[in-house]
This record gives structure tokens, C-alpha cells and sequence, in this order.
């Protein structure tokens, strides 16, 4: 079996655009959350949400390979650059050998949208243009990165709602394990826009702190009432550490093990079982022990019930031995599609600067947090392995552990 | 031949399609010489209708083999 490394990352988020930026924001615990007053106009209970720009294209891409990419694609082109880069691949590589791309996304709603309203309006689909449908599809980041980065390897897209990226560093894992591929791209893509929250702000999940937004995503604290959605995108290049040593690249860290795990019960509520198992078997993937995890980079994403019964679950494996609990969601809201390989990348900086950043708005514990050893505050902390933890509507469950290469 | 034509249609070739401007000559052959390729016609019959008031059906397009194809089509249809 072969061992599996990580050999660059890259980000695109509300925290930063870039890893240095983003390393900052962590250390400082600086929010990203801001307000969209236009979903007020929509009927929305929240305007609460992460903020981030669209990076422009125009010089980077031509017009063909950019008319396919929708706003979750653009930020997973500057995030897939950025880690091609600090693994040391270029096109000239790409061209020559065998790599992958194995990404989280679970939808892309405005061009579905603008595509119907044409359709309604003007009664003739070549009006929607060349564009549209392959900015539809769910699979639209691997179907454009995979053109524009001329990738031959494995090729397909991970959707497991707020599981889906992390699920997709555990498929690239287990193919490099095999020894069936030797490099994959992988990560997650989360649009931001209003259209395609609309449905999700309808449950009353989100958070209506509206008053202080960088104060309303407040993850395991007692008065928190909701998440905050978020977006961006964020690339890891997962890669057997035989291809990573042969061509002499940098390795940031090992990929010890992956868990997965389904809750078999309710299509909204988590439980504690489905995410236990999924820890379970991670710790047994990894051969390691709960005592051998110094940081974990909880779910959590400030609904009252999930984190509840993440709390619970952690207690239930990890209350003997207590290592650091953040959840990054503090600051960056949920990442949704992208958050698997987002705080993947948030823990991977954390490991390489030796701290863990703080779950900012952690005031007042709850029954069950109060079990929990919480950073409330960036703590200095020497970090060998980290574990990360994603779960999704439907009950999808997934979890990574990652430990510094020796 | 409305000169206003040849002046849009080389605008959007130039700004949309980001086609080099000294490549825009009657004679160029709009897949070989200025690479538009079978998905950029879709766009090209959109742009058509916006710019110019007309619907074109795609199948037209499978006739127009040059820039200067494109102008005579537009000039015959346009409002």
C-alpha cells in the first residue's frame, strides 16, 4: 500500500484569497461574515453570509474555457492554481503524466436559474447560449479544471452535500493507496450567491444576528442560534509519496486515514452513532489511538442540534484524553460543498505554524460543549496529527486524519 | 453593404470573442482563420439577435464560411 501526501494547497475564501492571507486570519480569528442586503428584497429570514469577490479571468483564461465556469468554478481555478504551484506541477507536467481531479460540489444554481427564466421569457434555448450547461451540471469544476489543466487521470465529481469535499480527499487517498493513481487534484467549490440559499434559509437554519454579523457564527457556544453559509473554494494535491519523492516535491503532510459512515436515520437531524462510527473507523484506518490526536477540526457549524451531537460524539471517543477543539466555521461561516477541504487546508496551516486557531464567539459553553477542550482563544500549540470532521444532510458522515510526514 | 454591420460585427469578434482586430478581414475564414469554433456559434446567434434585432436560426450558420459570409447575412436580415 502506498503512502499518501499532500504536496500543495491552495484557497479561495471569505478569510483570505490567498494561504498567507488566510494563515493571518486564522491566527488573529478574523471573521469573514458580512451582510447581502439583497436577499432582504428576496424574503429572507438572514442576509448573514460569507463575503468574497469574484477573481477576474480575463487574463488568465480564454473566453471559451471561461464561458463554462460559474462563480464556484472561478474561485476553484485560483485555488487549484495556487496549490499546482506550491506542488511544483505546471502545464508542461500535466501534459506529460497521468494526474487526476476529484472535487466536491453539490450545486450550481444560477445558471440553472437564468437559463429557466430565458427559456420562460423568450420560448427558444439557443438564447441561453454556449455557457450554461456546462456551468449547470454539478460536476461543472472537474469537467472545466479538467480541460483547462488537460488532466487525463481519474476524472469526476464527489456530491455529499457538506461532506463532499472531504469525502473527496478520502477517494483520492484510497486510489493512491492502491496505486491506481499517482497525483489527484482535489477539493471543494461552494457559490455564494443568494438565489442558491434561499431554499436553505427557508428552515430557519441560518442565524439572524444580524446586528453583529462577525458575532453570528458561534459554533458549540450556548446562544448560538444557526449557521452561516459561506463560500469559496479550496485545492489540495494528494499524491503517493514515491511520485511526490521522485520528483522532489515539497511534502506538507501524510494522509494516515479516512472514515466514512451514514447515519441510516433522519434526512436533517444528525445523530451521534453515524458520526462515531465514522471517527471509529478513521482511528482504525490510521492505526492510531484518540490520545494521538492533538487538534480536531470540528463540524460544527452553530446549529443547535449538530453541534450538540458532535459534541457528544467527541466526548464519547476523545473525553479521556481532551485534545484542542476548534471549529473554523467561527470565522468563515459554513463552507458547505467546500468545507471538507477547506479545513483541511485551515488545520494543514495551523500544523505548519505551530497554533490552533481560535473558535471565535465561544463565550458560554453549553452541557455538552463544557466536555469539550474548546480554543476559545489561538492557542501556541505543536500539532503532529489533526483530525477533521464533515457530515452532511442525509446523514453522510466523513473524517480525515493528517499528521505531519516523518 | 452598411458599413455599421462590419463595424459591430467586429466589435463582438474583437471584445467577446477577444479575436486580434488585424485578423478581421472579409476574406478570413471565421473556424480556420479566426478559430471560432461549433459552440461559439451558439453565442454568435444570441449576440446576433441582441445586436441586431433579427432571428437567426442555427442552421443558417452552417453556411457562412467567412467574415465576409457573416456580413452579407447580417446586411440582408438586419432591422
Amino acid at each position: 500500500m502506498n503512502r499518501v501526501v499532500i504536496t500543495g494547497m491552495g484557497i479561495y475564501s471569505t478569510i483570505g484569497k490567498n494561504l498567507e492571507v488566510v494563515r493571518n486570519s486564522l491566527y488573529t480569528g478574523r471573521s469573514g461574515i458580512g451582510l447581502d442586503l439583497r436577499r432582504k428584497e428576496f424574503g429572507f429570514r438572514s442576509c448573514l453570509t460569507g463575503v468574497i469577490e469574484r477573481p477576474n479571468l480575463k487574463n488568465a483564461l480564454p473566453r471559451r474555457m471561461r464561458v463554462g465556469l460559474p462563480e464556484q468554478g472561478e474561485y476553484s481555478y485560483v485555488a487549484t492554481m495556487e496549490a499546482l504551484k506550491n506542488a511544483g506541477i505546471d502545464m508542461d507536467f500535466l501534459e506529460k503524466n497521468e494526474v487526476g481531479i476529484l472535487y466536491g460540489n453539490d450545486s450550481s444554481s444560477i445558471p440553472v436559474i437564468e437559463s429557466i427564466d430565458l427559456i420562460r421569457e423568450k420560448r427558444d434555448t439557443t438564447l441561453i447560449g454556449s455557457g450554461a450547461i456546462f456551468q449547470s451540471m454539478n460536476s461543472t469544476i472537474t469537467m472545466n479544471l479538467s480541460v483547462i489543466l488537460k488532466l487525463r487521470g481519474i476524472n469526476f465529481t464527489i456530491s455529499g452535500a457538506c461532506a463532499s469535499s472531504s469525502h473527496a480527499i478520502g477517494m483520492a487517498y484510497i486510489m493512491i493507496r492502491q496505486g491506481l493513481q499517482d497525483i489527484i487534484i482535489c477539493g471543494g467549490g461552494q457559490e455564494i450567491n443568494a438565489e442558491s440559499m434561499g431554499s436553505f434559509d427557508g428552515l430557519s437554519a441560518f442565524s439572524t444576528r444580524e446586528d453583529a454579523p462577525e458575532k453570528a457564527s458561534r459554533p458549540f457556544d450556548r446562544d448560538r442560534d444557526g449557521l452561516v453559509p459561506s463560500g469559496g473554494a479550496a485545492s489540495v494535491i494528494v499524491e503517493s509519496y514515491e511520485s511526490a519523492k521522485r520528483r522532489g516535491a515539497p511534502i506538507l503532510a501524510e494522509i494516515k486515514g479516512y472514515g466514512f459512515s451514514s447515519n441510516g436515520d433522519h434526512i436533517s437531524v444528525p445523530n451521534v452513532e453515524g458520526p462515531v462510527r465514522s471517527l471509529e473507523r478513521c482511528l482504525k484506518d490510521a492505526n492510531m489511538k484518540a490520545s494521538e490526536i492533538d487538534y480536531i477540526n470540528a463540524h460544527a457549524t452553530a446549529t443547535p442540534v449538530g453541534d450538540e451531537n458532535e459534541a457528544k460524539a467527541l466526548d464519547q471517543l476523545f473525553g479521556h484524553c481532551k485534545p484542542l477543539v476548534s471549529s473554523t466555521k467561527s470565522m468563515t461561516g459554513h463552507e458547505m460543498w467546500m468545507g471538507g477541504a477547506s479545513e483541511v487546508i485551515y488545520s494543514m496551516i495551523m500544523m505548519q505554524n505551530s497554533f490552533v486557531a481560535p473558535n471565535i464567539n465561544f463565550e458560554n459553553p453549553d452541557e455538552f460543549s463544557a466536555k469539550l477542550n474548546i480554543a476559545a482563544k489561538t492557542v501556541e500549540k505543536n500539532i503532529n496529527t489533526f483530525l477533521s470532521n464533515s457530515f452532511g444532510f442525509g446523514g453522510t458522515n466523513s473524517t480525515l486524519i493528517i499528521s505531519k510526514f516523518k | 453593404m452598411k458599413p455599421e454591420i462590419i463595424e459591430k460585427v467586429n466589435e463582438f469578434l474583437t471584445e467577446e470573442f477577444e479575436i486580434d482586430p488585424s485578423l478581421l478581414t472579409p476574406e478570413a475564414r471565421i473556424v480556420e482563420d479566426l478559430g471560432i469554433e461549433s459552440l461559439d456559434f451558439v453565442d454568435i446567434v444570441v449576440i446576433i439577435e441582441r445586436d441586431f434585432g433579427f432571428k437567426v436560426k442555427r442552421e443558417d450558420m452552417s453556411g457562412i464560411r467567412t467574415l465576409e459570409d457573416l456580413y452579407k447575412y447580417i446586411d440582408a436580415r438586419a432591422v
